[in-house]
């Protein structure tokens, strides 16, 4: 076992008396792809920003290779959840491609045939040739996930941490961004740590999980936690965890489901409406 | 060829030593209002920068009161907002509130105030017209070093941050995630504006001074979509605008009522606002003819997928 590129351990996060991380724990070994798994609120924007360093936790520490986090940002690439970028604004795909390899430097820039190849190969690595000269706010939502994932990536950063990146997607540009990181993770050798409050997208290419409920995480392989008792210890309640047409649905399952002798009909409907809520079960569940 | 440069310039312009300050003052604050406009509009704070003028209107009034430059009172007062703004985060257009409103009429009532009080007891009657207004001809040649050495060192801190700025234009955390302190950089950002806007007051009066901080880098937005050459191209079109501006207002001395010249900034921002009009319909006229070409990018989802993406 290699060590771990990321380490978080014990973290606590109190947000006016209420814990939101309490005991947050979990490693990412290099070239590993793990999904961040919860519903809307549980955690998982807060847990991302602590392991890039943008939050201070109130409890628990963070090693980056090893290492205390302070000297290491440059191991880490990060893509945020939502870039809103004004379409008027002069700001090419690759000049924000650019800033990823220089963008903290002061006084202007030189000119660098190497820097611009490198920049070249990256928008290739992501297939943004072809709207490498289109002003950044005028890009599709998935064109502008491609774009950041390059800005984070051309500084070869050990571990990329992505925030909800399909959140604002369709699902095929969905399904696109998750080959595309999947195949660059395994070329760059560059291990990812995605949030998602839908799993199924990423089954595929999942290695491990870490679910966030209840301001605690479970982790491991995806059949090691998306199970209906690690789940229910989770949350704290009873939970089901459904598997139909490949597709993993976790519902809420609590005492008010149908009694035995209710009508046929009835109970169908409910488990009905329970597959349609499919990406809103979990946030049934904290209800 | 005498009388050709004599129609277009009026006579005696370039001996004039207003003449001569106007222009200097002129280009100085059209390349750091062109330079800091771009990265206003792409920070989304030009409601700080209107923020800023108004409540420079207040420096400028109370300056005259004190019988000081108003340049001190526009220099003041901007760094001292700015701080506030940072402070209460109050920069972003998301807060444009009602309370930040009531805030920018209160100082706009204590500067009629005092704008009133400094032509009563005072008897400066120009004051009014120069914190509002502004005329590039009274800068007065005794600020016209102090303005060159502000405006430069503005440019100069530009330069040397003008990476980071674009960063966290786009995303802050993206700017954080590379080690660079966001916050520090957010209050460096906004007391550059409320230079940019105390020199821009001096240039064309406070209530004009959004228009020469905003204009240009609006123009130069249409014209091109590279970060540094539109920094360039709205310092040359504000520099544009303004020399031109004081080319008309010299002429028009000789125009109808006749005696008066017509004020400078009238010229200025009226240039500006023409630029703006010729430089959209270049930018419709070269995207049509782009469209009918077929070579402009097409939205993703009718494009084909390319290869590598299944």
């Amino acid at each position: 076992m290699p060590a771990p590129v990321l380490e978080l351990e014990g973290i606590g996060v109190r947000l006016g008396g209420r814990a939101v991380l309490d005991g947050v724990g979990f490693t990412v070994a290099p070239g590993e792809f793990t999904g961040l798994i919860g519903s809307n609120g549980a955690g998982k924007t807060t847990v991302l920003r602590i392991a890039m360093g943008l939050q201070a936790p109130d409890a628990g520490r963070v090693l980056v290779d090893g290492l205390p986090l302070g000297r290491r940002k440059r191991s880490l690439g990060y893509v945020p959840q939502k870039v809103v970028v004004d379409p008027d604004a002069p700001l090419r795909a690759r000049d924000l491609v650019a800033l990823g390899l220089d963008g903290e430097r002061i006084g202007p820039r030189l000119p660098s045939r190497r820097n611009r190849q490198r920049v070249e190969e990256m928008l290739d690595a992501v297939d943004a040739g072809r709207f490498a000269d289109a002003r950044v706010g005028t890009l599709s939502g998935g064109e502008q996930q491609r774009v950041l994932i390059a800005h984070a990536l051309i500084s070869r950063p050990r571990l990329l941490l992505m925030d909800e990146p399909l959140a604002n997607l369709d699902i095929r540009s969905g399904q696109e961004t998750v080959d595309l990181l999947a195949r660059i993770a395994r070329e760059q050798g560059v291990a990812v740590l995605m949030s998602a409050h839908d799993m199924n997208p990423l089954l595929p290419v999942l290695d491990r999980i870490v679910y966030v409920a209840g301001g605690r995480v479970a982790v491991g392989t995806t059949d090691e936690v998306v199970r209906t008792e690690v789940l229910s210890r989770l949350y704290g309640h009873r939970v089901s965890v459904l598997r139909v047409d490949g597709r993993i649905l976790v519902v809420s399952g609590q005492a008010s489901l149908p009694a035995p002798d209710a009508p046929a009909a009835v109970t169908s409907v409910t488990v009905e409406a329970a597959v349609t809520t499919v990406t809103a079960g979990a946030t049934a569940a904290r209800l | 060829m005498g009388t050709v440069v004599d129609t277009v310039f009026g006579p005696g312009f370039f001996a004039s030593d207003p003449v001569r300050s106007a222009l200097v003052t002129g280009l100085v604050v059209a390349l750091v209002s062109g330079a800091l406009g771009v990265f206003t509009v792409l920070h989304g704070q030009s409601f700080a920068g209107h923020a800023l003028s108004d409540l420079g209107t207040l420096g400028g009034s109370s300056a005259a009161l004190a019988g000081v430059g108003p340049l001190w009172g526009f220099v003041g007062v901007g760094v001292v907002v700015a701080g506030v703004m940072e402070l209460f985060g109050t920069g972003q257009r998301r807060s444009r509130d009602v309370a930040t409103g009531l805030v920018l009429s209160a100082a706009l009532g204590l500067s009629a105030l005092f704008l009133y009080l400094d032509t009563t007891y005072d008897s400066t009657t120009g004051v009014t017209i120069t914190v509002l207004f502004g005329s590039l001809f009274t800068v007065g040649s005794g600020t016209v070093p102090l303005l060159v050495l502000l405006g430069l060192a503005v440019l100069a801190v530009l330069t040397l941050l003008h990476r980071p700025l674009l960063l966290s234009s786009v995303h802050a955390d993206l700017a954080a995630a590379r080690g660079i302190p966001v916050r520090l950089l957010g209050l460096g950002f906004l007391v550059l504006l409320a230079l940019a806007t105390a020199l821009s007051s001096m240039s064309v009066g406070t209530i004009l001074s959004p228009a020469l901080l905003v204009g240009p880098a609006a123009t130069a937005l249409r014209l091109t979509r590279r970060p540094v050459a539109a920094m360039a191209l709205a310092g040359l079109i504000g520099t544009a605008a303004t020399w031109i501006g004081i080319v008309l207002a010299y002429d028009s001395y000789r125009w109808p009522p006749g005696g008066h010249g017509w004020p400078v900034s009238f010229f200025v921002v009226t240039l500006v606002f023409t630029l703006y009009l010729l430089a959209d319909l270049i930018a419709r006229a070269t995207t049509t003819r782009a469209q009918r070409r077929g070579t402009d990018r097409r939205p993703a989802a009718t494009a084909p997928a390319p290869a590598g993406v299944s």
